[in-house]
């Protein structure tokens, strides 16, 4: 891939603009053009690959140039009062390193760039905790020899006695154990020749500063509460103090930063001076410190067990890239579309919505699932996590684009992803280049077929949509979360992705109030509504999701991080905030596999009844035996009816799935004491619900409970009973009577 | 890392999945599922895996590496037109791995 792009937004309305950011690798000029997306699988035993052209010139040919990303988190502060310490420092801190001994690593520096004068902790090549003085000139180095053990508390201190010309170094575990051998000191006798000159520019923690202007060295793991302090205090008083917070009335304090002020922000407060710093790339926040105990559980209650910040070398909030040309959206209809970049046989998509301009709404709109786009952004399903075979029941295709991911981390990660050192990922970004939510990408759990998975995967519906020639808008879940309810206002149907499986607060109130008040939603997927996620308060580019206590996950995050750092809500499922997806969906996730899928068996209901119109002139008794996603209709991760879940009571069951493989098992929040027999093959849990209900305000839902659902539709040219099914579905709920 | 070890005594499961790829089902029965249990659960580094040389029409045969960044192994001279040959190919190589013994069973649908 030798064009990667991404826009600053992802939804837009007629008149607005999106400002475009490439990087090319090897080409020296490249095009664009815009394009809407109308099917994007490349199978050719599907309905055919469809983009249209929309006439409007973007400005190019563009000069190509090449733009770095820069994963590594970081905190700078920026100018630094090194005045004061010119007359000695003591340099104290807490530490939580998750790889110790990969590499150096900075703790915190105050130093010219790229080794220049100052002084900068840092874990060695070893792990273990070295001071370095420079004078610009010359360099001195102590280590304490003694490696840190990944994972455990410890306070580090350095001081530097300008008069005697002494410089130490120790440290101590928070829980001793003298078989480790992890505590201890050291000293050094020498300055360098110039003595001890702090440089006066940058303060940098978990990073430093490279003469490129970049930063380099990151560390991996928790920091908390790092301080300095003028002068050089006895080693046992400075790794003493660790166990107080810093005091802002000691004189001798000259900066001190705690990181558990303003969580919910990126920026660091100095508690001694004004000396606040910013973070870069987004760390992660609302993470347990030193002085965590068991009965906190929320940083909002208790600050003060939530002092630290866990920083990745691997961490990458936004790639920063400089905007390239700036897209002026005309008065089109509403869609899903994108700027297509091409040079030299190379394509890259970037995909966005464009809304309906002002009153010119449709009475149908797409409902398209960004956040969970998001949620799966760059994920290395399938690369990394070498189980999925066993759960797609097959050998893992590596396309191009997987080889490229594979060849590139530095693309990110999602929330399927843990990080190089083994943490769960909590946040997600869409500022940088996403590069499997393109037209014609191949995914790893679309099932046996096309194997497509999130936006290529929901372009099987907008094919759809084309085909039966229904006019539609599209609306984003960031516009949802945005603007609630509002934002769905005036449609009288809304059908959703095929995996719509990550909603913020805002989202489900809404999605749930817009029904209440008469709205009708075909929700076209399994798995939706499972996840609460939270999205930054500034900036709805970045989600945030916690999988705490069960659900299917990655990782797990540790006690007492189950509030999501950026707004402090309770993350996980929403199972366990007291909203199953059967609330609203009236179904809910039972199962995932990902080879085969199983068609529906039909119940008396489909035949006659109040919800027997989704099946006029279906005559078969089983239908979706086929389809591009599994082979057949039900699948992929299936919903089902548990009226424990909150399922409406009157909640009609249409159809079922029988047949499903060994691969699907019963999700982790169902398995309360685990038996032999948890597999689809035994257990009739396991299976996807075809539902119906309505409210007395008009409002209905209709349920597939099936990512394979949009894949069935798109079978044989879109002519089929699933396909058909939908359509009655959509023509009776856009017809205003009453069920 | 599975318990399970394999041995001789699974090779009716070999030829259950040899007539299941036949039979184009992925419907197997407990035992050949614990068999591919054990091949596809191995770890990362060198994992069999197919790459796609042209899509839904040939594929060759890579190793992964172990860590993130480091190049996919390219297996020389093995390629395949149809996603049940490799499966066969690939069962036989990790019958081989696991057993130290060859399958010696003829691969479906071999003319």
């Amino acid at each position: 891939m030798r064009i990667l792009a991404y826009a600053d937004r992802i939804s837009v309305a007629p008149g607005e603009s999106l400002a475009v950011k490439v990087s090319c690798d090897g080409l020296d000029r490249y095009d664009a053009e815009l394009v809407r997306v109308i099917q994007g699988d490349t199978n050719p035993a599907g309905p055919g690959y469809r983009e249209e052209r929309i006439e409007l010139d973007l400005g190019g040919p563009f000069a190509g140039r090449h733009q770095a990303l820069r994963p590594g988190s970081a905190a700078i502060v920026e100018p630094f009062p090194s005045a004061r310490l010119t007359d000695g420092l003591t340099l104290a801190v807490a530490l939580w390193p998750t790889l110790p001994g990969a590499g150096r690593q900075t703790i915190l520096a105050a130093r010219d760039p790229d080794g220049g004068r100052g002084f900068e902790l840092a874990l060695d090549e070893s792990g273990a905790p070295s001071f370095v003085l420079s004078d610009g000139r010359e360099e001195v180095e102590v280590s304490t020899g003694r490696p840190l053990v990944a994972e455990r508390w410890y306070c580090i201190a350095a001081t530097v006695d300008p008069v005697s010309g002494v410089v130490r170094i120790g440290q101590r575990p928070k829980r001793h154990y003298s078989a480790v051998g992890d505590s201890g000191e050291r000293d050094h006798r020498d300055l360098p020749s110039g003595g001890f000159v702090p440089s006066g520019q940058r303060l940098t923690i978990a990073a430093r500063s490279g003469a490129d202007g970049h930063l380099h060295g990151f560390f991996n793991g928790r920091i908390e509460a790092p301080r300095l302090l003028s002068g050089a205090l006895p080693l046992a008083e400075a790794l003493g103090s660790m166990d107080r917070p810093a005091d802002p009335a000691d004189p001798r304090l000259v900066a001190a930063w705690d990181f558990s002020r303003g969580i919910d922000t990126e920026g660091i407060a100095d508690i001694a001076g004004s000396a606040h710093g910013r973070l870069v790339n987004l760390p992660t926040r609302g993470v347990t410190g030193r002085l965590w105990q068991e009965h906190m559980r929320d940083w909002r209650q208790h600050p003060e067990g939530y002092g630290a910040i866990h920083f990745h070398d691997d961490d990458l909030c936004d790639a920063g890239w400089e905007t390239d040309f700036t897209v002026s959206l005309p008065e089109l209809k509403s869609g899903v579309y994108a700027i297509r970049l091409f040079a030299d046989g190379e394509s890259y998509y970037v995909p966005f919505c464009l809304r309906a301009a002002g009153e010119s709404r449709k009475r149908l709109c797409f409902l398209m699932p960004t956040a969970s786009y998001l949620a799966y952004a760059n994920n290395r399903i399938g690369i990394d996590v070498p189980e999925t075979e066993i759960m797609c029941g097959r050998l893992m295709e590596m396309h191009a684009g997987d080889l490229f991911m594979q060849a590139h981390p530095e693309l990110g990660l999602c929330f399927y992803d843990v990080h190089n050192d083994g943490s769960p990922v909590y946040y997600s970004s869409r500022s940088r280049p996403v590069v499997d939510m393109q037209p014609g990408w191949v995914g790893k759990l679309g099932g046996v077929g096309s194997n497509l998975w999130q936006f290529n995967a929901d372009t099987h519906i907008l094919g759809w949509l084309e085909h039966i020639g229904i006019a539609y808008d599209v609306v984003t879940d960031e516009d949802l979360h945005l603007h609630g309810a509002t934002a769905l206002e005036g449609y009288d149907v809304v059908i959703t992705g095929s995996h719509p499986e990550y909603y913020s607060l805002a989202m489900f109130d809404g999605l749930r109030s817009w029904i209440e008040a008469g709205g009708r939603l075909i929700y076209m997927g399994g798995n939706g509504f499972y996840w609460r996620i939270s999205f930054h308060r500034d900036r709805p580019d970045i989600i945030e999701c916690r999988k705490s206590e069960d659900g299917i996950r990655a990782g797990s995050p540790g006690a007492g991080e189950y509030h999501s750092s950026l707004t402090g809500e309770y993350s996980g499922l929403w199972r366990r905030n007291g909203m199953a997806p059967n609330v609203l969906a009236g179904i809910g996730m039972v199962a995932q596999g990902f080879d085969e899928s199983s068609p529906y068996w039909r119940t008396e209901a489909s035949w006659s009844g109040k919800a027997a119109f989704a099946f006029e002139g279906i005559e078969a008794d089983v239908v979706g035996d086929y389809g591009l996603s599994g082979r057949a209709a039900a699948g992929i991760e299936v919903d089902a009816v548990d009226h424990s879940l909150g399922t409406p009571p009157h909640t009609i069951v249409l159809a079922s799935s029988r047949i499903h493989t060994q691969l699907y098992l019963m999700v982790p929040e169902d398995m309360l004491d685990p038996t032999p027999a948890l597999s689809a093959v035994e257990t009739e849990v396991i299976r996807s619900d075809m539902t119906f209900y309505d409210i007395d305000a008009g409002g209905a839902v209709f349920a597939t409970g099936s990512i394979a659902w949009a894949g069935a539709m798109a079978w044989n040219g879109y002519d089929n009973d699933i396909a058909g099914i939908t359509e009655n579905v959509l023509r009776r709920f856009l017809d205003p009577d009453p069920f | 890392m599975s318990r399970y070890r394999i041995s001789e005594a699974d090779r009716p499961y070999a030829e259950e999945f040899r007539r299941n790829l036949e039979a184009d089902t992925y419907y197997h029965s407990p035992g050949l599922q614990r068999v591919l249990n054990v091949m596809r659960g191995s770890p990362k580094a060198g994992k069999y895996v197919l790459i796609v040389r042209e899509p839904h029409a040939r594929w060759a045969l890579g190793r992964m590496p172990a860590a993130r960044g480091e190049p996919v192994e390219i297996v020389p001279n093995v390629e395949y037109t149809d996603l049940k040959q490799a499966e066969w190919d690939v069962f036989c190589r990790r019958w081989k791995d696991l057993t130290g013994a060859d399958l010696g069973i003829e691969r479906p649908g071999r003319p």
